[in-house]
């Protein structure tokens, strides 16, 4: 897909989140029961961006012995916004997937998964590192 | 079990892959999951001490938390239909809105 595309695909979906009602009136209903999966994949979204927000909170309030004021407020901010991007994409793939499946065409597929894994990857190193070098000190 | 390839489902008023129960359960879930947050956050602004800015930020972490509640009880009572119509657009914002509400607030007192 060109920059182009993505760019006017980017803005259809961000249309969709303030026009919902044209969700439904595109193509057929489909079975409820993979609207159900498609709902129950946001709610695990969703859970995903909790535990994110949550983490954030714990962050700032459990590891006050082994990190500097600084250094928690950028993990713990950081860990927010992780939350925050998880939740508006938890939206705009359920909206995409509700669509696709309406107009019979292939579910979106998503670079999301791969790179929240990555952060979130990284961010667990570095929580560890810090602990350890704690302990040593 | 799903049914052999070729044979076509028997229409019963009940699901056989239980999917509206699942969906409640998941809704349960993460109402659990959301009331824990909150519980967080609330520790956050109580150990930050009770100035204004704390004090508001609690509140907002509560309301956050109610709202969700009663959006995931208006969507569990939807789900007991024999077949339940597809999550509404407005229920996925609503749901965005409060998390949004819980990281602003905690970002807030974080800082």
């Amino acid at each position: 897909m060109s920059d182009i595309g993505r760019l006017r695909a980017a803005r259809d979906s961000v249309l969709l989140w303030f026009a919902p009602a044209r969700v439904q009136d595109e193509g057929t209903t489909p079975d409820y029961r993979f609207s159900l999966a498609n709902e129950r994949t946001f709610l695990a979204w969703i859970r995903t961006a909790l535990a994110l927000i949550g983490g954030g909170f714990a962050v700032d309030q459990f590891l006050t012995d082994h990190l500097t004021h600084w250094a928690r407020l950028v993990l713990s901010l950081g860990l927010l916004a992780a939350g925050v991007a998880c939740t508006l994409r938890a939206v705009n793939h359920w909206v995409r997937c509700e669509r696709a499946m309406r107009l019979g065409t292939n579910l979106p597929v998503s670079r999301f998964p791969a790179a929240l894994a990555v952060v979130v990857a990284v961010l667990a190193i570095a929580m560890v590192t810090v602990v350890l070098a704690g302990w040593a000190g | 079990m799903p049914p052999p390839s070729g044979v076509p489902p028997v229409e019963t008023d009940r699901d056989p892959g239980l999917q509206p129960e699942r969906t409640r359960l998941a809704w349960r879930r993460t109402t659990l999951t959301c009331l824990v947050t909150a519980i967080l956050a609330l520790r956050q602004a109580v150990r930050s001490g009770a100035s204004a800015l704390s004090v508001a930020a609690v509140g907002l972490a509560v309301l956050a938390f109610l709202a969700f509640l009663l959006v995931a009880h208006l969507r569990i009572q939807r789900l007991g239909a024999a077949r339940p119509a597809a999550m509404p657009p407005p229920t996925a914002l609503a749901v965005a809105a409060c998390m949004l509400a819980l990281a602003v607030f905690g970002a807030a007192v974080v800082w």
